[in-house]
């Protein structure tokens, strides 16, 4: 458990990066875990097809949490066509544990926003994440 | 810290009702089952199980029809349970115990049947910020269907209904007020026989979700005098899939039928149809026949305790779920004190979520409830997004609490606390 809980994944549930809302966003998008009601909204800038800034707020577990904190750290500055790439494998890699069925859910919500922010939803609802 | 062991004479003879539960007998790494999750769905003990094998196994036929051997004891075995879940509630008739799937489907029922009937426009539909969803949503649609008004009981800090908002919503003469018996997030007992009586004063149904109290308590609807009661088998030793709605005879016997179809019939022609009497015009379809006759003999299981017991033992446990709780640093026990409170304990620790709690307290094989419970709008009114949820019952004993206790500590020190 002290392996699953790392210094690093409370580290960014405590002091979560990029956390907040942008004002007048060019994307934004908002989604919810229905099971645990855990919800995360990811606001985007960009700026000759880079990402200028990036927010996150909402509420959930040390999990959800630290991975949205993570992948927005990973996504400032980058071109969008290349966070359109992102795979759970990379947030997973991210996060550096081993989760079970159901916590890979909470794992995956903040990819889960971002990418039906910046594809649209029914394209990230193809995704199967 | 200190460790407490469980000292104290319980009503019950834990470690023989635990022998009569195969599930835990299990151990995981060397750990037995804390199972502290009977809010959601209990145990089954063996006698349970086996009369469902039994009856798939020895006399598995379709009821109320065949008129050879095994029918005639699927249905008397059927039919018996009915009486038993009568005597279990104190129903007068049998008339009045119609088995459904379970509390929704129940509740639904009366939406459906009785509240499109006779709720209008303009009518008022009362219920309370802590149901469970199942007794908000189908109240909400029967609201959207007929026009009728949507007004609340909200709960106060400590968990109870806020009795301003009560003697408010009398004022309006509301058609139906929707209440549950025991909050299944804060553990709340509300005084059903009470609101019963005032309610009817002003003209209203009375609708109650029995569904945390009648395996954790006496239940007896000619005592609380409400007209409908839903209570559900698989959280009282019952298998999933049968539910029992108790509705006043009266009340049933004015309603139409929800659903149409076989069994529910007296007679059918191309253009018409006559219905069959009580409890069967409202069971339509080939019922849930091993779950009905696994839900007789849970019955059977809880009356050979004996409710009282059932419930004076449950009452001591949780006192001293919540003695232990309040010791711990950083943790909020949210609803009442033990006197006035079910089987169900909720909590929160410092600002670990309780998923992540959930998740650590199962590497200790003890398994929690974490999330909205199904009660979002009790998770809004105290602004939390979600609890962690200890709910107990026959099969538990202060052990289960000491354990649960040590592992919250536990969680303390994975979260640097």
């Amino acid at each position: 458990m002290e392996d699953f809980y790392r210094e690093y994944i409370l580290d960014h549930y405590r002091n979560p990066r990029n956390r907040g809302v942008i004002e007048s966003p060019d994307i934004t998008y908002a989604d919810s875990n229905p099971l645990c009601g855990d919800e995360i909204q990811i606001d985007l800038l960009v700026k000759d097809g880079l990402v200028d800034d990036v927010k996150f707020s909402g509420r959930g577990c040390a999990i959800s949490q630290a991975s949205v904190s993570m992948l927005t750290e990973m996504i400032e500055g980058k071109p969008i066509d290349e966070v359109k790439e992102i795979t759970k494998e990379d947030v997973l890699e991210l996060l550096g544990i081993t989760l079970t069925p159901v916590r890979v859910k909470c794992a995956l919500l903040g990819l889960k926003v971002l990418k039906s922010g910046v594809y649209g939803i029914e394209a990230a609802e193809d995704e199967d994440l | 810290m200190t460790v407490i062991t469980g000292t104290r004479p319980s009503a019950l003879d834990v470690d023989a009702i635990r022998a009569d539960f195969p599930i835990l007998q299990q151990e995981r790494d060397g750990k037995r089952l804390v199972y502290l999750d009977s809010g959601a769905t209990s145990q089954k003990p063996t006698s349970v199980i086996e009369a469902m094998d039994e009856y798939y196994r020895t006399y598995n036929a379709n009821v109320h029809r065949g008129v050879y051997r095994l029918s005639e004891l699927a249905t008397a075995r059927y039919e018996e349970s009915r009486v038993k879940v009568q005597r279990f509630i104190n129903a007068r008739s049998a008339k009045e115990v119609l088995f459904t799937a379970n509390v929704t489907a129940a509740l639904n029922l009366v939406a459906y049947s009785w509240g499109r009937e006779n709720v209008g426009k303009d009518d008022v539909i009362v219920f309370t910020e802590m149901e469970h969803h199942s007794n908000i949503v189908p109240w909400q649609i029967l609201a959207q269907i007929t026009g009728a008004r949507l007004e609340f009981i909200h709960v106060t800090d400590d968990g109870y209904l806020d009795e301003s908002d009560i003697q408010k919503v009398l004022e309006l003469r509301p058609k139906l007020l929707a209440v549950t018996a025991v909050s299944n997030v804060l553990g709340t007992i509300n005084p059903v026989r009470e609101l019963a009586a005032r309610f009817h004063e002003a003209g209203t149904v009375v609708v109650v979700d029995a569904a945390q109290a009648a395996p954790h308590m006496p239940v007896d609807v000619q005592d609380w005098g409400a007209d409908f009661v839903a209570i559900t088998g698989h959280k009282m030793l019952g298998p999933t899939g049968v539910g029992v709605l108790w509705g006043r005879r009266e009340l049933l016997q004015a309603m139409p039928p929800f659903l149409g179809g076989g069994d529910m019939i007296r007679e059918v022609h191309l253009d018409h149809t006559r219905y069959a009497e009580l409890p069967y015009k409202f069971e339509a379809g080939t019922p849930n026949i091993s779950g009905g006759i696994g839900l007789g003999v849970a019955v059977d299981y809880l009356s050979a305790l004996g409710m009282d017991t059932v419930r004076e033992h449950e009452r001591e446990l949780v006192g001293y779920a919540l003695e232990r709780l309040s010791d711990v640093p950083d943790l909020r026990v949210y609803g009442p004190p033990a006197e006035y409170h079910g089987a169900a304990v909720s909590f929160t620790l410092a600002d670990i979520h309780p998923h992540d709690l959930a998740h650590i307290l199962d590497q200790e094989n003890i398994a929690v409830r974490a999330g909205h419970h199904c009660a979002q709008p009790l998770m809004e009114r105290y602004d939390i997004a979600a609890t962690t949820r200890a709910s107990f019952y026959i099969y538990n004993g202060q052990d289960d609490v000491d354990t649960l206790v040590t592992a919250l500590y536990r969680a303390r020190e994975i979260f640097r606390l």
